[in-house]
């Protein structure tokens, strides 16, 4: 099996409660499909981009910066963590968590096997 | 090719194999003569050598492809299995998670059995570009685990779809390369009707495979007749129809046909029907442009294109005349298409208003990548714009 990373990308800034409604138990009822298949590997969701720090190493001295790495209208707002046996089965789940959140979703594969 | 690419679940490793087979087979054959399956000596020698160069390699480690040619040791060569090897591989070229150049690339590469200087020849890109982006596509493949196998019958008529699409544009860019001085680059064309013909073996029963294959094949009968020896482009409607081929017309015919009886209709099916009503009529003058009209109204309701809106409004020309094509042409979003300009002139000629075709045909000018056609475009403005002087 290999594993995949699966990132959902989202619009900064709070999304609209009716949405968030909606959504979430979307995304809560992908998650239990995935466990109840025996995928499931690892979730989180993150607070917003505008939390995040950068450090980076500038000569010989380490730098921190606030703000996420990428300047942009949208961050990854959570990651999930699968196993699959090929790219198609990851894009399957993939295409359902885009269902469940009406967001892009972003699929990795994680090197090695699991 | 594709048999080996199953094997050992990695495309470089079938690809060196297959060198190093072609290798030993220039050096034995001449003195032992070739053998009884040329095809099976090759993939027979090929597995063997792979394994060689495993063992040789043993600090690799690669447990994945080791177990691949273990499996694969007392495995029949039959017929069916090639088949299906092919068929994957085709699916696995043309993967939706891959971008597509690099599904034109890998399928010319791997299936088209072109070389990489080739390739890059063909799409007038330098070879290390088309190196690269051949290592990157078959990178992902490997990482990303893009798995070989024949899509589920869910997933089917879609990824049916990606592999007809990636064909039909290998066709295209040979028919009008987008850029450059050749109007037809023939190689191109005559890959993707291999391919299409491919295709129609391995899916006999898919009729927009069937489809596509016929409408490639009515285009090409035409293609003796669209330049002139120097090369310029000749308009369907002047062009000498002795010089069509008649044997890939009565081939593409004969499959539209087929598709007629199949009534599963799809984009290419249509277009390949409204090809052959062209290549029914011995003079331009005895189109059935009615029959045309009725197809291209067909057409725009399975698949609903701009492009496919101005190429009906082409018909809406012969049938209804100039000015409700112009009408038609002049509601749609083109502006940054070459022919959209280039048919607007030829209806505004056609209803004398001969200062707006001259700027029209300047647009068309502007928007053309192939110097053939831009010259075409030239040559068309002369001839308006000396006939206003007399």
């Amino acid at each position: 099996m290999k594993q995949y990373l699966l990132s959902v990308y989202q619009p900064d800034g709070d999304p609209p409660p009716d949405l968030l409604a909606k959504v979430m138990p979307a995304v809560n009822a992908w998650e239990q499909e995935l466990k109840t298949a025996g995928v499931w590997v690892f979730t989180a969701g993150l607070h917003p981009a505008s939390t995040a720090t950068v450090v980076r190493l500038h000569e010989s001295e380490v730098l921190m910066t606030d703000g996420p790495f990428t300047e942009g209208k949208e961050h990854i707002g959570g990651f999930t963590i699968i196993k699959a046996p090929d790219l198609d089965a990851a894009l399957e789940w993939s295409r359902k968590l885009t269902r469940a959140t009406t967001l892009p979703t972003e699929v990795r594969p994680l090197q090695g096997e699991a | 090719m594709a048999v080996l690419v199953r094997v050992f679940g990695d495309i470089d490793t079938a690809e060196e194999a297959v060198q190093d087979a072609f290798t030993a087979a220039v050096q034995r054959w001449p003195s032992t003569g070739v053998p009884p399956s040329p095809a099976g000596w090759i993939i027979t020698t090929a597995r063997n050598r792979a394994i060689d160069r495993f063992r040789r390699e043993a600090t690799r480690q690669d447990r994945h492809a080791q177990a691949g040619l273990l499996h694969a040791q007392d495995e029949p060569m039959e017929e069916g299995a090639v088949h299906d090897d092919r068929l994957r591989l085709i699916f696995t070229c043309c993967h939706p998670a891959l971008a597509t150049a690099a599904r034109v690339a890998l399928t010319l590469r791997l299936l088209g059995g072109l070389s990489t200087a080739e390739i890059a020849h063909a799409f007038l890109l330098p070879e290390p570009t088309m190196a690269q982006r051949l290592v990157r596509a078959k990178g992902k493949i490997r990482d990303a685990r893009i798995p070989y196998r024949i899509p589920n019958e869910a997933d089917l008529p879609g990824r049916i779809d990606a592999v007809l699409a990636v064909v039909y544009l290998i066709f295209n860019e040979g028919y009008t390369a987008s850029s450059g001085d050749r109007l037809v680059r023939d190689d191109l064309c005559l890959e993707a009707i291999r391919l299409g013909r491919l295709l129609a073996t391995l899916m006999p029963h898919e009729p927009e495979v069937i489809g596509l294959l016929a409408l490639m094949l009515l285009i090409e009968s035409r293609r003796a007749a669209r330049t002139t020896p120097d090369g310029s482009l000749v308009l369907l409607a002047d062009q000498d129809r002795g010089r069509w081929d008649q044997d890939l017309i009565a081939e593409g015919q004969a499959i539209v046909r087929r598709c007629l009886v199949l009534n599963r209709p799809g984009p290419y099916q249509i277009q390949a029907a409204i090809n052959a009503v062209h290549s029914d009529a011995p003079t331009a003058a005895a189109t059935d442009w009615w029959q045309i009209l009725q197809l291209y109204n067909q057409l725009l309701s399975v698949a609903p294109t701009p492009v496919a809106a101005l190429n009906r409004a082409v018909a809406v020309a012969e049938v209804e005349g100039a000015d409700a094509a112009l009408t038609v042409v002049d509601g749609l979003d083109l502006g940054s298409y070459y022919l959209f300009h280039a048919i607007r002139a030829d209806l505004l000629r056609r209803l004398g208003r001969n200062a707006e075709a001259a700027k029209a045909y300047d647009a068309a000018m502007a928007r053309a990548e192939n110097t053939t056609e831009h010259d075409f475009l030239e040559r068309s403005r002369q001839a308006l714009v000396d006939r206003l002087k007399r």
